[in-house]
């Protein structure tokens, strides 16, 4: 299984150390997963121009291809403007529109204020959705409160984390072995 | 319709056409040479045309995984190794190419095939071309419109007089040669939503639809954009033709075409798209109300003419060389086009 952390923005530090601790959780707890961490800071991305993802040279076709070739994806983004950053969705417009089709999607999300919870739920999922991602209904949500210089330190949110984790796993070989046993009966 | 060369009387016509990929193929992972492909590129188009298939075309694809970039050559060499059948592009990229010297080429081919070449022009689906000849994909859609212009201007008019953004004026300029009847027919290709659809309609040109997968129902809306622009624009929708496009395989029966096929088209999206044919929706394009006429010789048949009751096309065209099949197996299609398939197409559709 091949998972792919995609750390949605190039300001602030919370959005990455939550996927930094996500990501040593699932190495921790499944070391038989290769898993790749792409932290959109150390990358220089193009913006979508329209074309195949296959057609970008540099890091824009490292990152499209290397969240092509995965089975699971955990994103982290924090909230902009009551919103996802620009980069993420960057990202989202340079992959095909059913670029998660056959892949399981979890995501946690940063942000100043409680007060943005729904954000991700009223504006991620839908477009995870629409790219026919299998969406982890439950998604961590972490504030300011729960960090102290770079490191988390709210016992609750590990235990959320390493809860999303299980169900990313979990429901990432449970659809495939849906899926083979529905592609078993098409005969081809 | 006679502008085009097509005889309604005489039924549907019935096409091959390839993009001229190289591709190995899944099953023993082995790729044959590109000179190996584009001799049996050719070689295909003959065997098509003894099996009395109406049509064949190539398309032009400038990246990795295909081979016929020169695909006028090979329409040349195609034209001359033949005799009936009708040689053309799917699809020539006219963007990013000078329509004096498309025409040049088309003109040329026509009069070697004594008078079967046609022009089927497309926007390219695989931009690889932009970069490889030198042309900003931010132009794009311009690019094309103000070449198919010209493109059909030179049609018309043998001595051009045109200006425009990209490509030098042309003062009394005289196109030659000129094909042997006067005129190319030459065609939008169209895929995807409706408005390039429109697109083709607005200018009353031949539309050729390109459908990989997906209901009847969803292609014939673009059908009647089409014809509800051409009719808005004062062109008169029964004097255009139509052709549709799209996967074709047949075995002895549906599972088996399936089986045959579905690695093939699988796998060589991966390659050349980057997302493979989900077998979900494969297995869904053997409903007879989908547009995939992969499966047996009979539910071919069957869809092919629910399509053309739909449709009302004057053409369909079958692309059954994707993803690296082996040439036996485009033998044996071929075989069951001509003793099975045309004859059934071509009763059901003559008019009596």
């Amino acid at each position: 299984m091949k998972i792919v952390g995609l750390s949605g923005s190039i300001v602030g530090s919370k959005t990455r150390t939550a996927m930094e601790r996500t990501i040593n959780i699932i190495t921790e707890k499944y070391p038989d997963i290769e898993i790749t961490l792409i932290d959109l800071a150390d990358f220089n991305i193009q913006f979508s121009d329209g074309r195949n993802y296959l057609e970008y040279d540099g890091d824009t076709g490292y990152v499209t291809q290397t969240i092509m070739e995965a089975d699971a994806v955990l994103i982290g983004t924090p909230v902009f403007q009551a919103s996802i950053p620009a980069p993420l969705k960057n990202i989202f417009d340079l992959l095909p529109q059913k670029a998660f089709l056959d892949k399981v999607v979890g995501f946690v999300v940063t942000a100043g204020s409680p007060k943005h919870y729904l954000v991700a739920e009223q504006q991620l999922k839908p477009i995870l959705a629409y790219m026919k991602a299998q969406i982890v209904q439950t998604y961590v949500f972490l504030e300011e409160q729960d960090f102290y210089r770079k490191e988390i330190t709210n016992d609750d949110v590990i235990f959320r984390l390493e809860r999303l984790v299980d169900d990313l796993v979990t429901l990432t070989k449970t659809y495939d072995s849906i899926r083979k046993e529905k592609e078993a009966e098409y005969g081809f | 319709m006679e502008k085009y060369r097509i005889k309604p009387n005489s039924g549907l016509e019935f096409g091959l056409y390839t993009l001229g990929d190289h591709i190995a193929d899944p099953h023993t992972g082995e790729r044959i040479s590109n000179q190996q492909r584009i001799k049996e590129i050719i070689e295909l188009a003959k065997m098509a045309e003894q099996a009395g298939i109406d049509f064949f075309s190539v398309g032009e694809s400038h990246q990795e995984y295909f081979t016929t970039q020169a695909h006028t050559v090979i329409l040349g060499a195609i034209a001359q190794a033949t005799d009936k059948i009708k040689v053309a592009s799917s699809s020539t990229i006219v963007s990013t190419l000078d329509p004096v010297r498309v025409y040049e080429d088309f003109a040329t081919i026509d009069l070697i095939s004594n008078g079967r070449a046609e022009i089927i022009a497309g926007r390219a689906s695989r931009v690889g071309v932009f970069d490889l000849l030198g042309y900003d994909l931010r132009d794009y859609e311009e690019l094309f419109e103000e070449k198919f212009e010209l493109l059909l201007k030179i049609n018309q008019e043998e001595v051009v007089n045109w200006e425009g953004n990209f490509r030098a004026s042309l003062n009394n300029a005289k196109v030659i040669p000129r094909p042997l009847h006067g005129t190319l027919p030459i065609w939008r290709a169209v895929g995807g939503p409706p408005a390039s659809a429109i697109k083709a309609g607005y200018a009353g040109v031949p539309m050729f639809l390109a459908m990989l997968g997906g209901p009847v129902s969803s292609f014939k809306r673009s059908i009647d954009y089409y014809r509800e622009a051409a009719k808005r624009n004062g062109h008169n929708p029964d004097e255009l033709p139509i052709a549709t496009a799209g996967f074709f395989y047949v075995a002895d029966t549906t599972q088996a075409a399936q089986a045959e096929t579905y690695s093939y088209i699988n796998e060589g999206m991966k390659l050349t798209n980057g997302s493979g044919f989900p077998k979900q929706h494969f297995a869904q394009g053997a409903h007879p109300q989908d547009v995939m006429n992969i499966g047996s010789p009979d539910l071919v048949i069957e869809k092919i003419l629910y399509q053309h009751e739909v449709f009302g096309n004057q053409r369909y065209i079958a692309q059954m060389d994707f993803g690296g099949v082996s040439f036996d197996k485009l033998k044996r299609n071929i075989d069951i086009i001509g003793t099975k398939v045309l004859p059934e197409i071509k009763k059901h559709t003559r008019m009596k």
